[in-house]
């Protein structure tokens, strides 16, 4: 059976990451299986964990009044859930739920800010990693909200 | 007789507009519709080529043929009611009549590219000057390499084609991804930009042909991330639109910078385009 250092080996997110931060880091982390419908975390709920998706998909939702919630990304195999555990004060700021079976590296966002503080070449690390994925969905988020689908610029 | 891909030229006398039925009126979304014409006599045309559509009392526009090349008796047009011509094609019913202008342009240059990987990536409406390469492929579908499909709308109601969306996803060899940018829960697909998953498509960049269709904004990021994902660019091919009105590079409504993108497009290679996208004066 693969322990929680072999499993995070195999995810993109470790790609070049030397062994005794790869061993640092595991600490923090667990498996974690979600079935369809299962939440990662819900909207206003404590940011305290982010996931690497080993296998399956993940909608990332608000809820909108009288129109229910709405899926405004959806995150597959490879990818990373999960960015409020980085900031204060580290509330969720949208429902992230399994659309499939899926499973996971769960993270204890308090033990990594933890041993990112301690070491800062781990922190730099962990920037390094978290820092592209997220530019690139700011990228999108842009694209999406030009409307570019919208009658004015079909 | 093999099937060729050259652009054809229309016929006689251009600018006149000849009386042709709708033989079939299909409705697609809450704003866009599909209608099928029946000119008198076929129309060969290229994927990629254009007619020119004209409501009687209205006005006249540009319409990408969306129907398959093999059958140029039937001209099947895909449109999105966006002004007083798109809307008063709306209305049309079965048996009525529109002025026909056509073909013209330059279509996608497909048949240049045996034995390549294709990647088609569609925003919106934009799917529907793709339809006649994608009937093309699955038609001559060994002659092809890879082949994957984006598309990308609004929300799921916004698709259009929908019966063959769902035949093209279970086509083997057939790579196709559908992201809306919004959904409700029952929507299982793709949420978000379109042009991210090309990341999901497998092909070789040394020898994929790219082939965009959609808003301008689209295409120039879709364009930069296939050359960031190594797609030489001038095997990109974009279809761009502007305000086509005679059809025939006479009028100069169209140009665009030294093009005329009636006559010398509306498919361009992404390498004549590149600084022309970036001139905000155009």
């Amino acid at each position: 059976m693969k322990d929680i250092a072999d499993l995070l080996r195999h995810h993109p997110f470790a790609e070049g990451l030397d062994e005794d931060t790869l061993s640092l880091i595991a600490g923090c982390a667990r498996n974690v299986v979600l079935q369809p419908g299962d939440y990662l975390f819900r909207e206003g709920g404590a940011a305290d964990s982010f996931y690497l998706l080993r296998h399956g998909a993940v909608a990332l939702e608000t809820f909108v009044p009288a129109r229910g919630p709405f899926t405004f990304l959806t995150v597959k195999t490879g990818e990373i859930v999960g960015a409020d555990w980085l900031i204060p004060p580290y509330r969720s700021s949208f429902d992230a739920r399994a659309v499939e079976l899926t499973r996971a590296i769960a993270f204890d966002g308090k033990c990594l800010r933890g041993k990112c503080e301690a070491d800062p070449r781990v922190g730099y690390e962990m920037m390094k990693r978290f820092i592209p994925p997220l530019v690139k969905r700011l990228q999108s988020a842009r694209m999406q909200a030009l409307g570019m689908y919208d009658a004015a610029n079909a | 007789m093999p099937q060729t891909l050259e652009a054809r030229a229309p016929q006689l006398a251009p600018m006149v507009p000849r009386m042709t039925p709708v033989t079939r009126f299909i409705r697609e979304s809450d704003d866009v519709f599909t209608f099928d014409l029946a000119p008198e006599r076929a129309m060969p045309f290229a994927p990629g080529q254009f007619n020119m559509l004209y409501a009687f009392g209205v006005g006249e526009i540009p319409i990408s043929i969306s129907g398959d090349a093999k059958t140029p008796e039937r001209l099947t047009h895909t449109i999105r009611a966006v002004g007083p011509v798109s809307a008063a094609l709306g209305k049309l019913q079965t048996g009525d009549r529109v002025g026909l202008r056509g073909p013209f342009g330059v279509g996608w240059p497909i048949d240049a590219y045996r034995g390549f990987d294709v990647l088609l990536i569609a925003g919106g409406i934009g799917l529907a000057p793709l339809r006649p390469v994608i009937y093309w492929l699955l038609r001559h579908r060994a002659a092809y390499g890879r082949v994957g499909v984006l598309y990308g709308a609004r929300a799921p109601d916004d698709l259009i084609f929908h019966g063959e969306l769902d035949e093209w996803r279970r086509t083997p060899d057939f790579q196709l991804r559908v992201a809306v940018e919004r959904a409700g829960p029952e929507w299982t697909g793709d949420v978000g930009y379109v042009t991210p998953l090309l990341s999901k498509l497998r092909f070789d960049p040394a020898d994929t042909v790219a082939m965009i269709c959609g808003p301008e904004v689209m295409i120039r990021a879709t364009a930069l991330a296939l050359e960031d994902a190594g797609v030489a660019d001038s095997r990109i091919f974009v279809s761009m639109e502007r305000n086509m009105k005679c059809a025939i590079g006479h009028c100069g409504h169209c140009q665009f910078g030294p093009l005329f993108i009636c006559k010398d497009g509306p498919v361009h290679s992404y390498d004549r385009l590149r600084n022309l996208l970036a001139c905000r004066e155009l």
